[in-house]
């Protein structure tokens, strides 16, 4: 039976022993090392939330990106058209302004063409007449430089005023 | 169910024992009751010392096994070759004594007006039957239990160092050992049982796991001793655990005791008394499980040898020593698997006892 009863001395020295490890080790071990853990496990939960709050702010940069990159696309756009409007624009005038000028010179291309055409018949016709004078003047000269065909002339001409 | 198995075989294994091992002690409470003189406890003694040679030339079993298993004044690691302990007797006339279980070396076990009385334990006994002595020695299980608390100290702060040197970095070599283990506990044992309040009680369950599982560990060695299976080890603990739990006990948990809700009056009778009695059977079965369940290794172990010798024969040898191997192993299991219980049958206890409401549990 010496089994089953206990000893005075050893509860003794187990109850002196063990107490003493219990402080010791809550004090001096116990303490820094659940509070190492606590931090660490804290550090790590702040280390995830970080990760997330980051992750959270790629997204948010990456649609404010994708919002950049439309805008500027679109101004892109806008200049673009803008500028083919502009162009296009420019091209118009040009033509408008080609076509009056062109317009404007065969108009007075046609006014010089009239002008030098008066001038060249009317200097024909006082070349024509010049020449009609000299040419009747030398048949005047040939046709009574005798008496008998003045005559006969001035009798025809007589004739035919009569008749009229 | 294994505990339970194991707590019968104990139980049988214990009774043979004491009942084969009567004759041999039979004497002792006799010499107590009638207050014999000095000569008669020399003469009992000197059969008891007859009988222990007798029965270590014929070799018995049981006393081997009670030899091994019970504590001892000095350190034997095998036949012959043991260390000194130092035994501290104190006593009303003379005080405090301290002197060398080496001295006790001598054809009467004398000194000094002591007895060294070699039963199924050692005990010291005076010469002189009126004097009443307190016995105080560092037996084996003492020094054991010193050597097991140096151990927890020098590990424990030198982790500590540990976790303060690299403080928030991942643990390195023995620290993330022990810190899996510690947070095995932490998260598993104590926060779920005990409840929010589970810090204030971290390191004295903490401490109780290590102190267990080293001592446990350390009685499977050869000439270990065998600390976690006597009785007045785990009857400290256990009285310790009780006190424990009833340091902070909150209203809900005395007034369960006293009255349960939803009890017909008539049915009080019977759950106050069971109730009360349960209070004790708590630390009562922690004591006893832990006894029985390391107790029972040892003997098995002890009863596998001694085949050995009693068939004195090698063939058996190997076939035996693969059994014990393979009982070994399992004894380290139970090594963890008993500290484990304790631990959380502790913080189970400590758990219901501060519970903020207890209307949730009544099933048990």
């Amino acid at each position: 039976m010496s089994l089953l009863t206990p000893n005075p001395g050893l509860i003794f020295w187990m109850l002196v022993v063990f107490l003493l490890v219990v402080f010791i080790l809550a004090k001096f071990a116990w303490k820094p090392i659940i509070n190492g853990l606590k931090d660490r496990e804290n550090e790590i939960q702040g280390a995830l939330d970080l990760a997330e709050r980051t992750k959270a702010e790629m997204v948010k940069l990456k649609s404010d990106n994708e919002k950049l990159i439309a805008e500027a696309n679109a101004v892109r756009d806008r200049i673009l058209r803008d500028a083919k409007e502009a162009a296009e624009r420019t091209i118009a005038e040009s033509k408008n302004t080609a076509s009056v000028e062109a317009q404007k010179i065969i108009d007075s291309a046609r006014e010089t063409i009239r002008t030098e055409q008066q001038v060249a018949v009317s200097k024909i016709r006082k070349e024509v007449a010049t020449l009609s004078l000299e040419i009747a003047e030398k048949v005047l000269h040939r046709e009574l430089k005798d008496k008998e065909s003045q005559q006969a002339l001035i009798a025809e001409l007589a004739s035919s005023a009569r008749l009229n | 169910m294994y505990t339970h198995f194991r707590l019968l075989i104990t139980t049988a294994l214990v009774a043979a024992t004491c009942f084969f091992s009567a004759p041999a002690n039979a004497d002792e409470p006799a010499q107590k009751e009638h207050n014999q003189v000095a000569e008669g406890i020399n003469k009992a003694e000197h059969e008891i010392e007859h009988n222990l040679e007798k029965a270590e030339e014929e070799f018995n079993v049981g006393k081997m096994i009670m030899h091994h298993i019970a504590d001892s004044h000095e350190w034997e690691f095998t036949h012959g070759v043991s260390i000194p302990l130092p035994i501290i007797l104190y006593s009303e006339d003379r005080g405090l004594e301290i002197f060398s279980s080496s001295k006790f070396h001598n054809e009467h076990h004398e000194y000094n007006g002591y007895h060294l009385v070699h039963g199924d334990a050692e005990t010291i006994v005076p010469v002189d039957e009126s004097r009443v002595v307190y016995d105080f020695s560092i037996t084996k299980n003492v020094a054991s239990m010193m050597l097991s608390a140096i151990i927890l100290v020098l590990v424990f702060t030198s982790i500590a160092k540990a976790y303060q040197k690299n403080k928030g970095k991942a643990p390195k070599g023995f620290q993330s050992a022990m810190e899996v283990i510690i947070l095995f506990i932490r998260d598993d044992v104590v926060k779920p049982n005990v409840g929010p309040k589970y810090e204030k009680y971290l390191p004295y369950l903490l401490t109780l796991f290590f102190f267990l599982l080293l001592n446990n560990i350390l009685g499977l060695l050869p000439g270990g001793a065998n600390l976690t299976g006597n009785i007045a080890v785990t009857m400290t603990l256990a009285v310790l655990t009780f006190i424990v739990t009833h340091l902070r006990a909150n209203k809900h948990y005395f007034k369960h005791l006293v009255k349960p809700d939803g009890v017909p009056i008539p049915l009080l009778l019977i759950m106050i008394p069971v109730e009360i009695v349960g209070v004790f059977m708590k630390p009562f079965s922690l004591m006893v499980r832990l006894f029985a369940n390391m107790t029972a290794g040892h003997i098995i172990l002890l009863s596998l040898f001694g085949l050995i010798f009693i068939f004195q024969s090698f063939m058996v040898a190997p076939i035996i020593s693969l059994f014990a191997l393979f009982l070994n192993f399992i004894e380290i299991m139970v090594a963890f698997i008993q500290a484990f219980i304790f631990t959380l049958l502790s913080s189970m206890y400590i758990g219901s006892a501060i519970e903020e409401h207890s209307h949730a549990d009544h099933g048990h």
